[in-house]
């Protein structure tokens, strides 16, 4: 079949209930010879939160688990020109937001579970991105470190519109308001971006238990001194969360680019590639 | 809910709930706030609440407002902000929350914006009230708890011998990227020293720390990548 990622990507999940919840409602999954991790952060009374985070991780890893056996995500559809990738994560996201909103429509103690998604998919030397709620991506690449993914929350909506600057929202009593999340409504749109990925970069996927209770600064100098020791650096994060409180279920997700992942591409189009050249 | 305290030259006044989304305050009757007194205008400025953030914002009053101090037209309240009118003062004390249960802290939760009306008392456990964290003066509890008593390690051997280095940042990287590293992580309950890579592992006291952390005591002896250093806590 496909090439594995598996020696392109290192990959280490964690995930931890915090100091103060009683239970975890956060899930993580990875997939590394795929090449894609996913992230999930339930919400909803009783322990809906754990069964709707549950369900996101399992059903789309299974779904997208199949798709790309059967076809590669960075081939393009000749009829529409979108890449497979794209096509193939919105499909199964809806999907997932299907079965996650029947379920809590179909039993009174799941009503209104939903959780918050982030997807990652790396393939051909790229990645895709998908999230929807206030779970996030970081990209550290040298000395660059910042969020690729913009909150679906209130919160960053008020800073959008210049209502709240950034450092007053340090302080806001409105955090932890989505405004948008999976498996609440019929229906939901994801947000999806590529970037193209160097070797040495890091990314760190991340429920809001670890930017609430941590710094950017922080997590940007964790990353940076514990480059060569991701376990160690997942640890340390989450240390430092529980260390400032631990006020909520934190969880983990990093990933390193040790070396190029190029798709593999047919004979036919080496082919062509080759002839341009000429 | 939020409140302010109103008062003038130390004397409490009155006791203002936070429970319109938009309350105005000015010498007019038709205020919700209302002080009557001539250095305050008509309608001298105007508190919105969204959820449980509150904003102050002046309404080109005559002579101003000022929060702790400082003139403002608009400005987004933290808990114990003190908004000046004249010569009167309101404080503004963030949403106590009775104890919550230790599960609604910082809980997720989805909101639309047909939500965004504050509804008065009880609140739908999904809807708009989100369970804020407790007092303002936690919200300090979001900045790290301070560390345990500043240390630092100080060179025995080699071409550095002598110099001391601060133990300032959460982590300190120690040793040759490539050859050994280890790092010393400050957290509050001390200062702790990891391996992170190389086939050595840090030795202190002479003897080889596993993979795990381990806590450094005051005079310990580290050694890395051949330099020895001594930790010790600064009074």
């Amino acid at each position: 079949m496909f090439n594995s990622l598996s020696n392109a990507l290192e990959i280490v999940v964690r995930t931890d209930p915090g100091m103060v919840r009683g239970q975890n409602e956060d899930a993580v999954f990875a997939n590394p010879n795929q090449g894609y991790v996913i992230l999930a952060d339930g919400m909803g009374g009783y322990n809906a939160g754990e069964v709707a985070s549950g369900m996101a991780t399992m059903f789309l890893s299974s779904e997208l688990e199949a798709a790309f056996i059967a076809r590669a995500p960075h081939e393009i559809d000749s009829a529409t020109g979108e890449l497979f990738a794209h096509r193939c994560i919105l499909d199964k996201v809806a999907m997932t937001n299907s079965a996650i909103y029947n379920m809590s429509e179909s039993q009174a103690q799941y009503a209104g579970m939903g959780t918050t998604l982030v997807l990652a998919l790396f393939y051909d030397n790229q990645i895709t991105v998908a999230h929807i709620g206030d779970s996030r991506v970081y990209r550290l690449r040298g000395d660059g470190f910042c969020a690729i993914t913009r909150d679906h929350s209130l919160l960053q909506e008020q800073i959008d519109s210049g209502l709240i600057s950034p450092d007053d929202a340090r302080f806001s009593q409105n955090k932890n308001l989505v405004t948008r999340a999976l498996g609440v409504d019929a229906e939901v749109e994801a947000e999806v971006h590529d970037y193209p990925v160097h070797t040495g970069d890091i990314y760190l996927l991340c429920s809001d238990g670890l930017n609430d209770m941590v710094e950017d600064e922080e997590i940007r100098l964790t990353l940076q001194t514990l480059s060569a020791n991701l376990e160690l650096a997942a640890t340390q994060l989450i240390q430092m969360a529980n260390d400032n409180g631990g006020r909520d279920n934190v969880s983990v997700i990093l990933v390193k680019i040790l070396q190029d992942f190029p798709a593999e591409r047919g004979w036919r189009s080496k082919f062509m590639t080759w002839l341009k050249v000429r | 809910m939020a409140k302010m305290i109103l008062s003038m030259d130390g004397l409490v006044l009155k006791e203002i709930a936070l429970n319109k989304e938009r309350m105005t305050i000015g010498r007019r009757a038709s205020n919700d706030i209302q002080i009557d007194n001539l250095a305050i205008s008509g309608e001298h400025a105007a508190v919105v609440t969204i959820l449980n953030d509150s904003f102050l914002e002046d309404l080109n009053s005559t002579n101003g407002t000022l929060i702790n101090g400082q003139p403002a037209k608009k400005h987004f309240l933290k808990n114990n902000d003190v908004i000046e009118l004249g010569k009167y003062k309101l404080k503004y004390l963030a949403e106590h929350v009775q104890q919550p249960e230790a599960g609604d802290f910082e809980k997720t939760v989805i909101i639309r914006h047909n939500m965004l009306r504050p509804e008065p008392a009880a609140e739908p456990e999904a809807a708009a009230a989100a369970p804020s964290s407790a007092s303002g003066d936690a919200l300090a509890a979001q900045a790290p708890r301070p560390a345990a008593a500043s240390a630092a390690i100080q060179i025995l051997n080699g071409a550095n011998a002598g110099r001391e280095l601060e133990l300032t940042k959460t982590l300190t990287t120690l040793g040759k990227p490539g050859v050994q590293v280890a790092v010393i992580a400050r957290r509050p309950q001390g200062y702790f020293i990891t391996h992170v890579e190389g086939a050595q592992f840090p030795v202190v006291n002479g003897q080889a720390i596993g993979i795990q952390a381990h806590q450094l005591g005051d005079h310990d002896v580290v050694e890395i990548a051949g330099i020895k250093m001594e930790f010790f806590l600064k009074s």
